[in-house]
């Protein structure tokens, strides 16, 4: 994890009024997020296995996606090492407005067990994460709980909210 | 004056030796107790100096010069018929005797049997490479390179494999430490940000055990979550229940867009399926 | 908007040659075939491969240099992330060097439970290379009916070991726990079930025209090829070479089993999905044979060696000095003798080694872990040329890598 000297919930987190329009187009947001397939390593297994037809993913109105021009969320699954953290940035600045990331696994939290010097500790230096999905690997249904989490979470802001800038870097 | 901690070899080490201990050594048997590994010896040792060798857990281990690896392997290969190399890699011994040992492992499908060929090269000693023999040591030797620092001549491609390609530093050497020099903990922030980055990024946390539970930058108490800012040091935050959607669902007017969670119909499954 | 970091578009990186035609690929560090870190440089001309140039190294994570600085039984959770579709294969890998190593031998339930469980394992492993393989080439549903059986496997080991993915449910000396009451049940419904569908995946592709023409006569690894690179596993069985380290150099339960080594000769990718189709019946077969072989074992479950290893928490619980060894043997580690070992398993990816350098003191002096993914990304390079695009897919799908192992 890193130290951030940004406050990323700026507004308190709690979102002040939502017009009609915010919660219509929350709604269109949440109930269709495309998450980018973004599996690095053994998580991957379980989001393929959350994708599969006993923890189904498309009842979320989620489609995986292979491009990242055409999804909303990146979901961090697996360790992400030194070697990779250029590339994983790239592909989230490819990514349009809005966009999330779910960070899955513990690798992706903060490094996982892997406290070596190869292991980027945390995807939060690199990208600035939405929700923070803990385990090693997570079960399916925690995926989809943080999915939920996401929806509630998009719902909450105000439709404008999300095509500010983040952060500063 | 704090400890001095030789900086030869930074691995952990066991906090505690029993000074009288004297810990055994795996048994090691003469070449000539078995009677394939005695051929190969004695058809091995017209073509090579062989210093030493014994048998030792079902493996016979050679000991050459480093000159004659390549030799030595393709008589293995050709004549011997150790037909696979099963690995390629070296041992770090640069603190205890100034140099790398090198091992070729090999296997004879025919035969059953694995031969382990070992040659002591010095620090900054360079290998001549077996990839004519063996097309795995193409990407072997680029990962012994890559770890090591050992260069193997006239290799085809001779870069590293498993680090990117402009760090700095040989990761499994004993003078590297595990989590990383200094160069290692900035590298993906100075790659993608820049130098100036390192100041709002902050310094990797390689603490695992370090919790603090004021610390809600970085912590939220699992079940009692609050907006980043509030006040806790009393200690009575609210309870906050999993929840899998707002209270009373999804509304629009009051017309539910989405079912509330609690209104569906839930079963509960008496066998799993 | 975004632009405030320091990374600019590749394209100055990529040279594409006008005079001879040929246009340089990357198949980036990510790519939606399901089969990780893989960045591959191919030179195309036209749609054939002229030359290709794998990178791997995108998920190393240095597992080999933690392995130095943690004592023997702490880094056995570690092995489970090395090849993450089978994780018992390498926790049994480790614990098989290690106890080879300290020279202690698993007691029998022991054995037939890490049996059990690396066939199942190897199931696993297969069902999972199914379903990517026929995603890749096209087939989508038959990636979601081998998940479906892949479900029933997991939770199989779930219930014995409490996790779906990364297991460590071996221990160095044997194992932790028994098997649960309804266990040997479930594992026969799931047999069952597993022997009413492989026909169904079988009728549905062997005969199919469109995987015929997509695998046959792709990924021709010829036999000195495949020995060259140290090919093992199903790769060198479909080039004909009848190895597999279960019967050759049999270790554990291994010489009392009786099961067959499918082989091919056509080489191909064809003849591999062959062989994968078959080894799952033979590991069924496995798996018939260690049900009889559990009820009739004895129930110690950890071998018995006070100085290595620790003992059962009953033991534990009552008597005061096996507390102490226990305490000991937590916290400082075990020391095992001086010397070297090399041991190598058959885990479903190929021949597995753990080739482990003791210097007497409770962390390893070197521990390498020999995985056979690894060259088989390396044959890569030698194996794509002369062949088409759409085949480059097929054929990494085809020769079963996963990441974790290649990397470390």
């Amino acid at each position: 994890m890193a130290q951030h000297k940004v406050n990323y919930l700026q507004d308190g987190g709690e979102a002040i009024k939502l017009t009609t329009v915010d919660k219509i187009v929350n709604f269109g947001r949440s109930n269709s997020i495309w998450p980018m397939t973004y599996g690095l390593a053994c998580c991957a297994i379980e989001m393929m296995a959350s994708g599969g037809s006993r923890f189904d993913f498309d009842r979320f109105g989620t489609i995986f996606r292979a491009s990242p021009r055409q999804s909303d969320v990146i979901v961090v699954a697996g360790t992400l090492t030194k070697k990779h953290a250029e590339f994983m940035r790239r592909l989230y600045d490819q990514m349009p407005d809005p966009k999330w990331v779910i960070s899955m696994g513990s690798c992706a939290n903060t490094g996982g067990m892997f406290n070596t010097y190869a292991t980027v500790q945390g995807v939060d230096r690199v990208v600035p994460v939405d929700i923070y999905l803990p385990g090693c690997a997570p079960r399916p249904e925690t995926l989809q709980y943080a999915l939920m989490m996401l929806q509630r979470k998009i719902r909450r802001e105000p439709a404008s909210m999300a095509q500010r800038a983040k952060r500063l870097i | 004056m704090r400890a001095y901690k030789p900086k030869n070899d930074v691995q952990k080490k066991s906090y505690y030796n029993d000074r009288f201990y004297i810990t055994p050594s795996l048994q090691r048997k003469t070449v000539y107790s078995d009677s394939v590994f005695s051929a190969d010896y004695l058809s091995l040792k017209n073509i090579v100096d062989i210093s030493e060798s014994y048998i030792e857990l079902d493996h016979m281990v050679i000991y050459i010069n480093p000159e004659d690896n390549i030799k030595a392997i393709k008589h293995l290969r050709d004549i011997r018929a150790y037909d696979f190399m099963v690995e390629l890699s070296a041992i770090d011994y640069v603190a205890s005797k100034g140099g790398f040992e090198i091992f070729y492992e090999l296997l004879s499908t025919t035969k059953r049997k694995r031969i382990r060929v070992k040659t002591f090269v010095k620090e900054g000693q360079a290998i001549e490479s077996v990839n004519p023999l063996f097309r795995m040591a193409d990407w072997s030797e680029r990962e012994m390179y890559d770890m090591y620092g050992i260069v193997s001549n006239n290799h085809p491609f001779m870069k590293r494999i498993l680090m990117p390609d402009d760090w700095q530093g040989h990761p499994l050497l004993k003078t590297y430490p595990l989590q990383g020099d200094e160069a290692a903990s900035w590298y993906e922030v100075d790659k993608i940000f820049g130098k100036e980055a390192r100041d709002i990024v902050g310094p990797e946390l390689r603490d695992a055990a370090c919790v603090d539970r004021y610390d809600t930058d970085r912590f939220a108490r699992l079940g009692h979550e609050v907006p980043k800012g509030t006040p806790i040091s009393e200690g009575n935050e609210p309870d906050t229940p999993i929840r899998y959607q707002e209270e009373g669902g999804v509304q629009l007017f009051g017309v539910k867009l989405v079912t509330p969670f609690d209104e569906i119909e839930k079963e509960q499954l008496k066998q799993r399926k | 908007m975004q632009v405030s970091n320091k990374l600019k578009p590749f394209f100055e990186n990529i040279t594409f040659e006008r005079e001879d035609n040929t246009m340089v690929v990357n198949f980036g560090p990510q790519h939606p075939s399901a089969h990780g870190q893989l960045r591959l440089m191919l030179e195309l001309q036209g749609e054939e491969v002229v030359k290709s140039h794998p990178d791997v190294g995108y998920l190393h994570r240095g597992i080999e240099k933690m392995g130095e600085n943690m004592i023997y039984n702490e880094f056995l959770p570690t092995t489970d992330r090395m090849d993450y579709i089978a994780s018992t294969s390498n926790n049994y890998g480790y614990a098989l060097a290690v106890e080879k190593l300290i020279g202690v031998e698993a007691p029998r339930r022991a054995e037939v439970i890490r049996t059990m469980l690396l066939e199942i394992n190897r199931i696993i492993s297969h069902l999972f290379w199914l379903a990517t393989h026929a995603l890749d080439v096209g087939a989508m549903s038959i990636f979601l009916y081998a998940f479906r059986e892949r479900e029933f496997a997991m939770d199989l080991m779930e219930d014995y070991c409490g996790a779906r993915l990364t297991h460590s449910a071996v221990r160095i000396g044997g194992v932790p726990l028994d098997l649960p009451d309804n266990w040997i049940a479930d594992l026969e419904n799931f047999m069952a079930v597993l022997e009413s569908q492989i026909p169904i995946y079988e009728g549905l592709l062997t005969k199919n025209r469109i995987w015929r023409m997509r695998l046959e006569n792709v990924g021709i690894i010829p036999v000195e090829m495949a020995k060259s690179w140290a090919v093992t596993g199903i790769a060198l069985r479909g080039s004909g070479v009848k190895w597999d380290l279960r019967r050759e150099m049999p270790y554990g339960l291994y010489p009392e089993l009786d099961f067959d080594i499918p082989i091919s000769d056509r080489c191909d990718s064809y003849g591999r999905y062959k062989c994968y189709m078959a080894e799952m019946y033979e590991s069924m077969k496995i798996l018939r044979q260690l049900i009889p072989m559990y009820r009739e074992s004895d129930t110690q479950l950890m071998a018995h060696a006070p100085q290595y290893i620790s003992c059962t928490k009953e033991e534990m619980m009552t008597q005061n000095y096996s507390l102490m060894q226990h305490f000991v043997l937590v916290t400082q580690g075990m020391r095992p003798p001086v010397g070297e070992v090399y041991v190598a398993t058959e885990s479903p990816k190929g021949e597995l080694g753990f080739m482990i350098v003791s210097d007497g003191s409770p962390y390893p002096y070197k521990l390498k872990c020999r995985a056979p993914s690894f060259w088989h990304t390396g044959i890569l390079q030698d194996l794509l040329p002369g062949h088409q695009l759409a085949d480059v897919v097929t054929i990494i799908g085809n020769l079963n890598i996963v990441f974790g192992e290649i990397d470390r």
